[in-house]
């Protein structure tokens, strides 16, 4: 009787998202970066890293239908790449910040109290870092580089993974169920894992997807301010860095990455928006 | 209502001593040695000895966290190692250009977000709110630097109408302030939109409809008023974000200010002004948000105050 309701409450839940036409777009879009990333090696027309410098920044053109960069790569090549790296940081990223955050929250906002505050004055620090700063904070102390780079996002990203679940937390105790499950002698750790989180699932995959979007913009942000990938690593934000100095001469250099990073964050972002609103019937017509 | 102001205020005191060893722990958890780290690769074992010594990092943590405590109630950060002028100097020379970066922003978000949102929320599902909608949405994905490249392209590169790089005159300060207010844009037409369409259902709003009010009226006399405190706070909160996009937009335009300066220095290792530049940036942006919190609460009598 439970899976069957299970099924049919999912199902409800994907013709809502089947009806809301950008949810579908988003995760079209998603999904085309998806492939990209998996089969990268065998979409690529050639060799990401290899240079060509009689071909530097060559337009568009059959053989390469984004042009070269400055050092002769080919650009659709290398755009294809950085989307393995760009998933891989979100992944990467969003995972630790869940890990990390989902359980803190969700004990900062049961047991409440001293702990509650403690944390919640942790969170007010690391939040009184606007945006970016806090992963370039982490990334100036551990030193540049990719790998660090996907610490420091998935740093950055806790504090709202510990908001969210204790606010999610807060109002799940409340329940009856709860005091059912805390009367017939369940234990505070089984009481959070089995029948807290659970139900709060919905809004940390919601966040999920919005904050996968915020890590490959962050990413993106500190490649190219030099402190994340680094050459010759084809990563999006990276390659905006190189090609920038040579945008009065080959545009196109700079132009393909950009889109990359725009659509792949775009993606994410309208179906994170679609998923909420499918999750959500509250919220169902608004904004 | 004095009271609230004062919790508020002493709220804030944690969150700055946070603040302040978050920045000094910075330097301290480099991994390996941090003077080796801030001295750099080629550098002779004297010169690391001498800042492990400007550093005091050969002495008990809770000595050097006194030290640096003392140095930054007196409004010493130390020196940069580059320049071995005072950090403060190195910020007070930077920031003025990063505040004046980040109202420009501001200004243009609410100039263009504003009215984006009401027409949006009067005019709703017209031609004009998809569109704008569809605009904001672009805005919120939009990698920062990614936009300031494409202005670059097209209104220096291609059209030749204003000056790519740099600051100087009010020129120099569109393109940067375009591009670090695109997102804020967005944000604040998005935030406009949905408060409107909340008010809008509210009952005076029906019943000054039902009086025979021109829509007009109601909209911007009624309906408005009370659909901005939030697009207000918004506002506000915005302006500290943009001190943080700050970092991003300076460095496309080559914008002398404190963002652009901590990623110099951070490539250089000169960590005085890298953790200079972060704390100016932290505090600036918790203060900011405190004094929007305070203007909400003077603004909307709904609040409470416990």
């Amino acid at each position: 009787m439970r899976r069957l309701l299970a099924r049919v409450r999912s199902w409800e839940f994907v013709r809502q998202l089947r009806r809301n036409r950008m949810a579908v777009f988003g995760l079209a879009i998603v999904l085309i970066f998806l492939l990209a990333a998996l089969f990268a090696p065998y979409l690529s027309p050639h060799d990401p890293l290899q240079r060509s410098l009689r071909q530097a920044l060559d337009g568009p053109s059959w053989e390469s239908p984004f042009g070269r960069d400055e050092l002769g790569r080919d650009i659709l090549s290398r755009v294809l790449h950085g989307a393995r790296i760009s998933l891989t940081i979100g992944l990467v990223s969003v995972g630790i910040g869940a890990l990390a955050g989902v359980p803190v929250g969700a004990v900062s906002g049961y047991f409440g109290g001293a702990v509650d505050l403690l944390v919640q004055r942790l969170v007010d620090i690391m939040l009184a870092f606007p945006g970016i700063l806090l992963a370039i904070i982490v990334v100036s102390t551990l030193g540049v580089g990719l790998t660090n780079a996907m610490i420091a996002v998935g740093i950055g990203t806790i504090p709202t993974y510990v908001r969210l679940v204790r606010g999610s937390v807060l109002s799940i105790k409340e329940y009856d169920y709860i005091s059912a499950a805390r009367a017939v002698g369940a234990g505070d750790l089984r009481i959070i894992f089995r029948h807290v989180l659970p139900n709060s699932m919905g809004p940390i995959v919601v966040q999920s997807t919005l904050q996968f979007a915020v890590a490959i913009l962050w990413a993106a942000g500190l490649g190219f301010l030099g402190l994340g990938a680094q050459r010759p690593t084809p990563e999006w934000g990276a390659m905006l860095a190189n090609s920038r100095m040579y945008i009065r001469v080959g545009a196109h250099a700079t132009i393909f990455p950009g889109v990359a990073i725009l659509l792949s964050v775009l993606g994410f972002n309208l179906f994170g928006d679609g998923l909420r609103d499918a999750l959500d019937p509250r919220l169902r017509g608004r904004m | 209502m004095v009271w609230y102001f004062f919790r508020r205020l002493f709220l804030v005191i944690p969150t700055l001593v946070g603040v302040s060893i978050a920045v000094f722990a910075m330097v301290r958890l480099i991994p390996g040695d941090p003077a080796l780290a801030m001295a750099g690769p080629h550098a002779t074992p004297d010169y690391v000895q001498q800042i492990r010594l400007r550093l005091s990092l050969d002495e008990p943590l809770h000595v050097q966290y006194d030290r640096f405590m003392s140095g930054l109630l007196q409004g010493d950060l130390g020196r940069s190692t580059r320049t071995q002028r005072p950090v403060t100097a190195e910020l007070w020379d930077k920031f003025p250009h990063t505040v004046e970066l980040t109202l420009a922003s501001l200004l243009i978000a609410t100039a263009f977000g504003l009215p984006a949102g009401i027409i949006s929320a009067a005019k709703r599902y017209s031609i004009f709110d998809n569109l704008s909608m569809l605009i904001a949405l672009l805005g919120v994905s939009m990698p920062v630097f990614w936009l300031g490249l494409m202005l670059m392209l097209l209104f220096s590169v291609t059209l030749g109408w204003l000056p790519s790089v740099g600051r100087g005159s009010l020129l120099h300060l569109i393109l940067p302030a375009l591009t670090l207010g695109a997102s804020s844009m967005a944000f604040v037409a998005r935030i406009t939109r949905s408060s409107m369409l909340e008010v809008l259902r509210q009952d005076y709003v029906v019943t000054a409809r039902a009086k025979g009010l021109r829509e007009r009226r109601v909209i911007y006399e009624h309906a408005l008023k009370n659909a901005l405190i939030p697009v207000v706070t918004v506002m506000g909160l915005q302006l500290g974000i943009l001190l943080g996009g700050a970092v991003l937009t300076e460095t496309v335009f080559a914008w002398p200010g404190v963002g652009r300066l901590m990623v110099d220095s951070i490539q250089a290792r000169d960590y005085p002004v890298v953790q200079g530049a972060v704390l100016l940036l932290a505090v600036s942006f918790v203060l900011v948000n405190l004094l929007v919190d305070m203007t909400y609460a003077l603004l909307d009598p709904r609040i409470k105050y416990n």
